[in-house]
């Protein structure tokens, strides 16, 4: 059953952001959100950085899909952390039955070639496993996913990424690597993907949001929706704070509550704590204005104080369920 | 207004002493995306140019507001005076952004003779390689500084040069080149690459060999004739200078480790930025590079000394019915005095891991930088006296 979700028709939800945005807890959160009423999930990370690992407190995860988390009704979350190495391995094996060839190719310095002197070539690679594994279908030990989850590049790197191969396409104009090429690009242009970017309610991740998003549409890549990641917590009368002005009022109720030492100080003290946040409100205002204008689906989380475990992308993955993203 | 901040836990590290000393001639800014890197590149730069220095400062990949603001309108991989400067002691700054493409083009035609730089740059592998495959940059900013170092030593322009790196982990790539290109060149790989186009054998097919006639078979399967003839022609063309690029990229690695280099990692106050930065910083320690320690970027600036956590909570408990605005201010302000807490014990437990590494910490500003002024504010906060 396909719960109650903005994006039915989804089975790659690609996770991109600026760096320092939180994209990889948000990817996690939304494999964990789409696990929800019996959806079995891939989580995969690209960037040989071990987050997920990290984030759901489990030894380092070796280049090999393994479930890490499990959610209502048998859902699951599975995980990979792909290895450019290995993938060129499975590659060779999937497509042409050439794993043997795998240790001559070391030897000859190839696979120092294709994953590191050329590390374009690291890129078809990585779509490359992440279309195989959006579309495998249940065989022998290898289970078929419902939706795979992609913590992809940053924005920054983003649009360079899913399109290497439309790159690919262009340099080989036949053979089994254009139609590699081809088919890649199929599934990461249609209904079925998905390009969430995650910002900050701040000036230059969401620009850069608005240049990346630029970006992918130019390169006629779906974009999903914007993320705001780690909105600051709620405080109540914060509207009314903008109009503290008073240092007298504020005086008054440090009075109030017993605080006459040090009253002019700590007044002073509050009160440009009290423009400083004003100031921050505005931009906030400004720049959801900004994320507003381009016309897609937001959706938001809240920071989570003591630091993201396992407990705290459950409280994510709830959030992102009651807003529709899963 | 600089707010002062009180000193890190940990060795300080004295950012006036390295920028003022002459003998520093190239600082590397690195760590990850999204720390203020290329501001604390562009700001370090400013202050060691209001200080009298000549400084050049080269950035990967500025957000736009801070490009304008350092006038960096055009992209030409060339350094550009920045106006607006305070000269009074006789410094200037110098600033560019990277153009990997252009970079890459102007090492092949400084390796090689016009008619193959020609064959090169035309070649379509070479086209893709160059300017849309990812982790070129890494290579062409490390390219990029030693061509400026050498402008710097043959004509005196500047004599300090600070480099932002390109925000991933693969920033320290370029310290791995030296090895992984000998280890591609004296491979047999870029021989068979090459054989088609020099003509030797008629096709990968009829080179003989154990494993070569496998290994040829995989490349026509996998990649088809086409392909391989264009990558072929590449590296036949690339072959004559890839000695010239090992060369180039042992000297850039000597550059980096020799005295007069300074490595700065950057981070935020955050649990995965600092584990970033401890990956960084384990990394220059093992490579024996000359690390001058961290910069922690962004933190919340708390004033506790009137009025700590507890005692506004309380105070905004017993006020609450009275007025529920000043009561919200005070619960604000508790608010922002855990954070402060908060991020002093994330960076307190990287000290614990790396108890020799020097840190500066540099409050947040209430706005981003996008001018000059923004600039000389977060230059001011990385020079206070420690």
């Amino acid at each position: 059953m396909v719960p109650d979700t903005d994006w039915p028709e989804t089975l790659l939800h690609v996770v991109s952001g600026k760096g320092g945005t939180g994209k990889s807890t948000v990817a996690a959160a939304l494999a964990l959100s789409l696990a929800q009423s019996g959806r079995r999930v891939m989580l995969m990370e690209v960037e040989s950085r071990q987050g997920i690992a990290q984030m759901f407190d489990t030894p380092p995860l070796p280049h090999e899909e393994r479930r890490i988390a499990s959610a209502p009704n048998g859902g699951e979350v599975w995980a990979l952390a792909v290895e450019p190495e290995e993938a060129l391995l499975e590659y060779l094996e999937l497509f042409y039955n050439l794993r043997r060839a795998g240790s001559v190719l070391r030897k000859m310095g190839a696979i120092e070639f294709v994953t590191t002197v050329a590390p374009g070539l690291r890129d078809v690679l990585l779509t490359g496993k992440t279309i195989e594994l959006a579309r495998r279908k249940a065989k022998g030990i290898s289970p078929a996913y419902d939706a795979v989850v992609l913590d992809a590049p940053p924005t920054g790197r983003i649009t360079r990424f899913l399109n290497v191969n439309t790159e690919v396409a262009g340099l080989a104009k036949v053979g089994p690597i254009r139609s590699q090429a081809d088919s890649v690009m199929s599934v990461l242009r249609s209904k079925r993907t998905a390009i969430h970017l995650v910002t900050l309610l701040e000036e230059m991740p969401v620009q850069e949001t608005l240049d990346g998003i630029a970006e992918i549409r130019d390169a006629a890549l779906p974009v999903g929706s914007v993320i705001v990641n780690m909105r600051r917590p709620h405080v109540p009368h914060e509207q009314e704070i903008v109009e503290l002005t008073d240092r007298k009022r504020i005086s008054a109720g440090l009075a109030t509550a017993g605080l006459d030492k040090g009253k002019t100080r700590i007044a002073d003290v509050l009160l440009s704590e009290a423009r400083e946040h004003a100031s921050r409100l505005e931009m906030e205002s400004v720049e959801r204005a900004r994320i507003a204008e381009t016309g897609l689906p937001v959706y938001d989380l809240p920071v989570i104080s003591g630091g993201i475990d396992t407990a705290a992308l459950y409280e994510l993955a709830a959030l992102l369920n009651e807003q529709g993203l899963a | 207004m600089s707010e002062q901040m009180r000193p890190l836990d940990g060795p300080a590290l004295d950012i006036e002493q390295l920028i003022q000393d002459p003998r520093t001639r190239i600082i590397v800014c690195c760590g990850s995306g999204g720390v203020g890197k290329t501001t604390t590149a562009a700001a370090l730069g400013l202050r060691a140019a209001e200080n009298g220095r000549s400084v050049c400062v080269l950035t990967i990949d500025p957000a736009r507001r801070l490009a304008q603001a350092m006038g960096l309108t055009v992209l030409d991989n060339t350094p550009r005076p920045v106006t607006g400067i305070n000269t009074a002691k006789g410094g200037n700054l110098s600033a560019m952004m990277l153009d990997m493409k252009r970079t890459f083009d102007e090492v092949v035609e400084s390796h090689s003779d016009k008619a193959r730089a020609q064959q090169i740059l035309t070649n379509p592998f070479y086209q893709a390689l160059s300017s849309s495959f990812a982790g070129t940059q890494e290579y062409m900013a490390m390219e990029k500084l030693s061509q400026l170092r050498a402008q710097a030593d043959r004509e005196g322009t500047w004599d300090l040069i600070i480099v932002d790196t390109p925000p991933s982990r693969s920033a320290l790539d370029f310290l791995d080149a030296p090895e992984r290109l000998s280890s591609f060149l004296d491979g047999k790989f870029i021989r068979i690459l090459s054989a088609p186009a020099r003509g030797a054998g008629k096709g990968l097919g009829k080179l003989v060999g154990a494993g070569v006639g496998l290994f040829a078979g995989v490349l026509n399967k996998v990649l088809g004739a086409q392909l391989l003839s264009d990558l072929g022609t590449f590296v036949a063309a690339i072959d004559t200078m890839f000695g010239g690029f090992r060369q180039r990229a042992v000297e850039t690695y000597a550059l980096l480790a020799a005295e007069g280099t300074a490595f700065v990692v950057v981070a935020a106050p955050e649990r995965d930025a600092l584990r970033e930065a401890s990956y960084f910083v384990d990394r220059l320690i093992s490579d024996h590079m000359p690390l001058a320690g961290l910069v922690v970027n962004r933190m919340q600036n708390a004033n506790a000394e009137d009025l700590s956590a507890d005692q506004a909570r309380a105070a905004a408990e017993r006020i609450e019915g009275d007025d529920a605005t000043v009561a919200s201010l005070l619960t604000m302000h508790a608010m922002r005095l855990d954070e402060a807490a908060r991020q002093r014990r994330l960076v307190a437990r990287f000290s614990g891991a790396h108890p020799s590494v020097s840190m500066r910490g540099v409050p947040a500003l209430a706005q981003d930088v996008h001018d000059l002024d923004g600039l000389r504010e977060i230059g001011a906060l990385l020079g206070q006296p420690t």
